[in-house]
């Protein structure tokens, strides 16, 4: 089984997924992240996944979860870089991934963690959906 | 020309096989790439539901024609239990395998033609396809 | 019968054989419209015609059905009716008719019949190659109009728009959709405008597609506006029950810009003298 790597960036933890996700991969992902947001105290979590051809609703549900363990512990998980065709396909398919902020790209990812810091507002946001 | 395509379910690692076949295919048929995605992600569901309520199953793939028209069809079959109430099943959001309850529902959204054959005891039976459009 | 219809069949390859420069000549002569045509048709004939008997022995008309391909094809471009080529390749029925007459024999007139059934198809063929070709530039060009009809401009930095005109139909609609969110992809645009203002009418699929844009851009982090929805068409979506829920509406494009250029952090005072004022975004 591959297991995705966690990189650390300043506070943020930034998880790129690179391969065709197996359901243990995903599972393992999701417990490496919450050790990591512990043991490093992050206050994002950005997940990359412009690779990703496709989100189905196991991965879908992955994503989800993440965002609700690190809102927990206190970090905030965005998820950047869905292409197009998943994005119709998640709509399709009735998945709202609420609760999952989202941006266009990395960079975007960081600005708004970072704007967020700057407001010094809550560090935990209520789900928009 | 790999168009039928046998594929055997039996862990997690074959439904990401089915995947990558299913895309394959999709592009072989010309499925623009929306296309290829969301019949690509209702493999996956439905790969995942016979691995998670049969303990495996098979999977089909061909390139099918009508008229000038071609497209994909994928067939999941399984002999689990069965699905007692089909009506109940393709309900969003029912699930008894402590899913989000879109796997069935949501790849016949995905899907231009859904067909699921089942009766308690005697597996299941579901047949898709795709058309190109 | 068989074995009668198989002489009758052999007795026509047989003469298909022992005549050729007279039914060729013969068919050239019926099939051409006229001198000019003659010398580039008689080649073309010809390899028809070789074709033909290759196909009659083998049993296999691939060569044959590729040749007639073209010939319907040039002869389109050139100006003839699929009709008239047609009547050229059913000329040389007449051709070999004047063979079997002067053989006289009951197995060449056998043979003939089952010859001329094989013609009719090859005519047939030409047509059906002919209405392809116009199907396919019809589908190409329906493409291009499909291409053309939907661009995707830049408002602003950041800022990206979609001005809709004409009937919307369901094909249409997810061109725009997957463009659009394309778009925003590519040039990292965080606002989009979708705006219908030369929307006569749209049906409950086009307004669920138009819906699915905005909810499958949200999920990629950009926020999509709709603008200029005529009050008709506000009726209609009302009517049919359609829910728009959170989803931002405005009446014109300029106020959906103004909304757009706002949420982007970039303020808008209208005084007598316009004057754009960019400030830090606040939430």
């Amino acid at each position: 089984m591959d297991r995705v790597p966690v990189l650390k960036l300043g506070d943020i933890l930034i998880v790129s997924i690179q391969i065709d996700l197996q359901d243990q991969s995903v599972l393992a992902l999701q417990e490496d992240l919450a050790d990591r947001v512990v043991a490093t105290g992050a206050r994002g979590v950005i997940i990359d996944i412009t690779a990703v051809e496709i989100v189905d609703s196991f991965i879908g549900r992955m994503l989800a979860t993440i965002a609700s363990i690190s809102r927990m512990l206190d970090a905030e998980t965005i998820v950047v870089g869905m292409r197009p065709a998943v994005a119709i396909t998640l709509v399709e398919l009735g998945l709202s991934l609420g609760g999952v902020r989202t941006a266009l790209n990395l960079e975007k990812g960081v600005a708004l963690l970072d704007q967020r810091d700057r407001r010094g507002g809550p560090r935990t946001t209520a789900a928009t959906r | 020309m790999t168009s039928p395509a046998e594929l055997p379910i039996t862990g997690n690692g074959d439904v990401v096989l089915v995947r990558q076949q299913v895309r394959a295919t999709a592009v072989e048929v010309g499925l623009s790439l929306v296309d290829q995605t969301k019949v690509v992600t209702a493999a996956s569901e439905l790969a995942r539901n016979a691995l998670v309520y049969a303990g495996g199953g098979r999977a089909r793939i061909e390139i099918v024609h009508n008229g000038a028209r071609s497209g994909l069809r994928l067939t999941f079959s399984d002999d689990g239990p069965g699905i007692p109430d089909i009506e109940q099943a393709l309900t969003d959001g029912w699930t008894t395998g402590g899913g989000l309850g879109l796997g069935l529902s949501g790849s016949r959204r995905l899907v231009d033609e859904f067909d699921l054959r089942s009766a308690p005891g005697e597996g299941t039976l579901v047949t898709v396809t795709k058309w190109a459009r | 019968m068989t074995v009668h219809a198989d002489a009758g069949r052999r007795r026509i390859e047989e003469l298909l054989r022992d005549h050729e420069e007279r039914i060729l000549k013969r068919w050239l002569e019926s099939a051409s419209g006229g001198p000019a045509d003659r010398s580039d048709l008689a080649g073309r004939l010809r390899d028809v015609y070789h074709a033909l008997r290759d196909s009659l022995e083998s049993g296999d008309t691939s060569d044959l059905r590729g040749l007639l391909a073209d010939l319907s094809r040039s002869r389109a471009r050139e100006g003839h009716s699929p009709t008239a080529t047609a009547v050229a390749v059913f000329g040389v029925k007449e051709a070999v008719y004047e063979i079997v007459e002067a053989d006289g024999g009951a197995e060449a007139l056998r043979g003939f019949i089952w010859f001329t059934k094989i013609v009719d198809d090859l005519g047939l063929f030409t047509f059906e190659t002919y209405a392809a070709a116009r199907e396919k530039i019809i589908i190409d060009q329906a493409e291009q109009l499909l291409e053309l009809s939907t661009p995707v401009v830049k408002l602003w930095e950041g800022i990206v728009a979609v001005p809709l005109v004409g009937t919307l139909d369901s094909a249409r609609t997810q061109v725009v959709m997957e463009k659009l969110l394309q778009t925003l992809v590519d040039t990292g645009s965080e606002h989009a405008v979708i705006d219908i203002t030369g929307v006569p009418a749209v049906d409950t699929q086009v307004a669920q597609h138009l819906l699915k844009t905005v909810v499958a851009a949200r999920l990629m982090g950009a926020e999509c506006v709709i603008s200029g929805i005529r009050p008709q068409i506000a009726h209609t979506i009302v009517t049919l029950g359609i829910e728009f829920g959170d989803i931002v509406t405005k009446a014109s494009l300029a106020d959906a810009l103004a909304h757009a250029l706002r949420r982007s952090g970039v303020e808008i005072d209208s005084g007598r003298r316009t004057r754009i004022a960019v400030r830090a975004e606040e939430v």
